[in-house]
């Protein structure tokens, strides 16, 4: 059925809308008014809790929420009146009354949609003083991020996000009128909920109310101290986002520059994630193929994402033996470093600092759980090393947000660095490692090596379209020499929900799942460059293909570096060395 | 806490009794949709307010999300995460008990019993509310004491009131 159009005035001037649009809607891409908002997301959060996107209907008594507000045939709305400006003004004052004015110092003070609301609406004092007696407390509980109730505007987006596009609710508003704050579960913080540090909260965060978990002083630190090798790793959606925080167009690919930016901050050693990526598609991909050739349990679900483990520990503890025993790529990497990149370069692994750049939240909370301690173990016989000499694989994560702060606090001119190129050996990687970056990407890269493998035929074709792109859940069959492989690829764990409920069920039709926690893959990452561009994840997904393309080698399995230690130092794919380090186990964590 | 809360239920009969009775109202419910604030109400009626224990409990039996049972908990004055005492004192203050001098047994009530709005006192016995109407203008000033209205109250006549109950 033909949608009915209907005829509105706006500003004085006529322009003809669905029937069932916004005013909101009508406004910005009909009449290419901007009406402004602050609590409004579209698709995610649209409860009008701000009023700032007040207009005047004629006809209407009261100003009315452009973005609830429905048109009727014959509207005349007036987006620009006096009485409009007033109330939008009012409506920001009020909202400033008991903000903490501390924009100066603010982690969001470049890039805060409430000062930038105050300042495009004019607002120049606050007249109203503040009502709130005391300070509330920040929630410091959390390993990733960081809450100040006092910055929060209540505008719900955080609670939306994490409710309805991650299923997760660990959030909500609790309390009534003026002293409703955003929390958790008897207040308890989000170290203590459900909370799976994915930060989607932070990127739709309006103010400085949630930041990332800073580990910036502990990487500035190890650079002084000339007595620690100091090594970073940075993960494949870093590269196609940095070049946002230095004012490069959106989905630059500025491999090369991050490369020489990292070395310029004094980085002894700069590796690749996508390493370990490709590590990761040896063990993961061989563990798929075991599991379907000796009747495993399937599906295999991946396990790269470290926000996407802990809903699966959380929500459903019962099924986690279908998720991949394989760490993650960060981890891989710590573990390796420390291990045969510290025996080979005859580094005491004790001296070894590693930092990785992470598009991720999440990863700060990884890199701190107890098993995560693999080199120590396997050091601490041949150095004999007490328990409380322990060390983690991984030591400091960086967000891709945290890295560019870094940068420019040295006074590095990002976009004009030459290209440089990582370190050898552990910045050697394929174009399979690098597509982890995007949701399809780890299936990409699995089914290359897994084909090949398998039917010891070369592909025809490395691109499997079937699996890209950024909708919510993908399915493909797979033909693999005669053998059908059904896979899967959920991103956002709104939509892992609903594939975890079949494997739940036992109803999974398929023998290969891929879950990525952030909506898009890690390249909308909960540590990545805060975007007001809507079409940010599909720029970045574009880049990070293009760096696929143009990779000389595109398959995880032919990446030389990859063949040597497996050949020097691991043996075979899934051994038990290989088991040893580079695998991990997972804890029920629904009572937590 | 809601790991062990079998186990303290084994050991404790009477906190299992009241569960149980929890039980029984959850099942006739639990199908229908907005369940939520029914069983709280009947929670807070069998436990005398609503421990951490049974948000857990309720959260996982109506498989609602936990935060979402912690917000209609904070957001409705009725429902209490303290203890309450075995008598509740709400003494109204709006419009018309307010003129008619509601404010000074209010103050009577609070010095007598050595306690605030919202508060319980330390013997158990009483917990004080204050309300704004409770659509008994013509008998203001009102004070409510469980279930029993009390019209054209003055500060002296409440404290005798409130030795009756015990």
């Amino acid at each position: 059925m033909e949608t009915r159009m209907l005829n509105v005035k706006i500003n004085g001037r006529d322009y003809q809308v669905p029937d069932g649009t916004t005013i909101l809607r009508a406004a910005r891409e009909y009449a290419k008014i901007d009406v402004p908002t602050l609590c409004y997301l579209e698709g995610i959060s649209e409860e009008g809790a701000c009023a700032i996107c007040v207009v005047e209907i004629k006809g209407a008594r009261n100003l009315q929420r452009a973005c609830l507000t429905k048109v009727s045939e014959g509207m005349e709305v007036w987006t620009n009146t006096s009485r409009v400006r007033e109330a939008r003004k009012l409506n920001v004052e009020l909202l400033l009354a008991n903000h903490p004015k501390d924009c100066l110092t603010c982690e969001r003070s470049q890039n805060c949609d409430l000062r930038e609301l105050a300042s495009e609406l004019g607002v120049r004092e606050v007249e109203f003083p503040r009502t709130r007696t005391e300070w509330l407390p920040v929630d410091n509980t959390s390993l990733s991020l960081v809450r100040d109730p006092n910055k929060c505007v209540l505008c719900r987006r955080c609670v939306n996000v994490c409710a309805k596009v991650q299923s997760v609710y660990a959030i909500d508003i609790m309390g009534r009128g003026s002293n409703s704050t955003v929390s958790t579960f008897l207040d308890e913080g989000l170290g203590n909920v459900e909370c799976v540090n994915c930060g989607q909260c932070l990127l739709v965060c309006p103010t400085g109310a949630i930041t990332e978990r800073s580990e910036i002083p502990d990487v500035w630190k190890a650079l002084g101290d000339p007595d620690k090798v100091v090594v970073v790793e940075t993960a494949p959606a870093v590269r196609v986002a940095i070049g946002e925080e230095f004012g490069m167009p959106d989905g630059t690919q500025a491999t090369g520059k991050m490369a020489a930016a990292l070395r310029s901050l004094g980085f002894d050693e700069v590796f690749d994630t996508d390493f370990s990526a490709d590590l990761t598609i040896m063990e993961e991909g061989f563990e798929l193929i075991g599991r379907i050739k000796n009747g495993g349990v399937l599906p295999l679900i991946t396990s790269c994402s470290p926000g996407w483990v802990k809903f699966a520990e959380t929500f459903f503890p019962k099924v986690l033996d279908h998720v991949s025993t394989c760490k993650s790529p960060q981890q891989m990497f710590g573990t390796v470093t420390k291990t045969y990149w510290a025996e080979k370069m005859g580094i005491d692994p004790r001296k070894i600092v590693v930092v990785s750049v992470m598009p991720c939240t999440a990863k700060k909370f990884e890199k701190e759980r107890p098993e995560m301690k693999t080199a120590f173990h396997y050091w601490q016989e041949k150095l004999g090393l007490k328990d409380e000499e322990a060390f983690k694989d991984v030591d400091c994560v960086l967000t891709t947000r945290e890295a560019a702060k870094m940068i420019r606090e040295a006074g590095i001119d990002f976009a004009s660095l030459p290209d440089e190129d990582f370190d050898k050996p552990l910045g050697e990687s394929t174009g399979a490692g690098v597509i982890f970056g995007a949701t399809g990407g780890v299936m990409e890269a699995a089914l290359r090596t897994a084909y090949e493998v398998m039917t010891k035929k070369s592909l025809a074709k490395l691109d499997f379209e079937d699996v890209r792109g950024l909708e919510g859940i993908k399915s493909a069959d797979i033909d693999i020499d005669g053998t059908i492989l059904k896979v899967a690829v959920a991103n956002g764990l709104g939509n892992a929900r609903v594939l975890m409920e079949q494997v739940q069920k036992g109803e999974s039709p398929y023998h290969f799942i891929e879950i990525m926690c952030c909506p898009g893959g890690c390249l909308g990452g909960g540590g990545q460059p805060i975007s007001d561009n809507p079409d940010i994840k599909k720029k970045r997904a574009e880049a990070i293909y293009r760096e696929d393309a143009g990779k000389p080698i595109r398959k995880s399995h032919e990446n030389p570096e990859i063949k040597k230690i497996y050949k020097d130092f691991l043996g075979e794919p899934n051994s038990e060395k290989a088991h040893h380090l580079l695998h991990t186990e997972y804890c029920d964590r629904s009572c937590e | 806490m809601s790991m062990n809360l079998e186990d303290r239920l084994n050991e404790n009969p009477e906190l299992k009794k009241q569960f149980d009775e929890l039980d029984v109202y959850i099942d006739e419910k639990a199908s229908q949709q907005g369940s939520l604030i029914n069983v709280m109400h009947r929670a807070q009626e069998i436990f005398g307010y609503l421990p951490d224990d049974v948000l857990y409990y309720v959260a996982k039996r109506l498989n609602v999300p936990r935060s979402t049972v912690y917000g209609v908990v904070t957001f409705y004055h009725f429902f209490s995460r303290v203890p309450k005492g075995r008598h509740t004192v709400s003494v109204c203050l709006g419009t018309a008990c307010y003129v008619r001098g509601g404010s000074t047994v209010y103050d009577r009530v609070m010095k007598t019993l050595g306690i605030k709005a919202g508060e319980t006192s330390q013997d158990r016995r009483f917990t004080l509310d204050l309300v704004r109407c409770v659509g008994a203008c013509g008998l203001a000033p009102v004070v409510v004491i469980d279930k029993d209205t009390y019209g054209r109250m003055t500060p002296d006549k409440v404290v005798t009131l409130l030795n009756k109950y015990a």
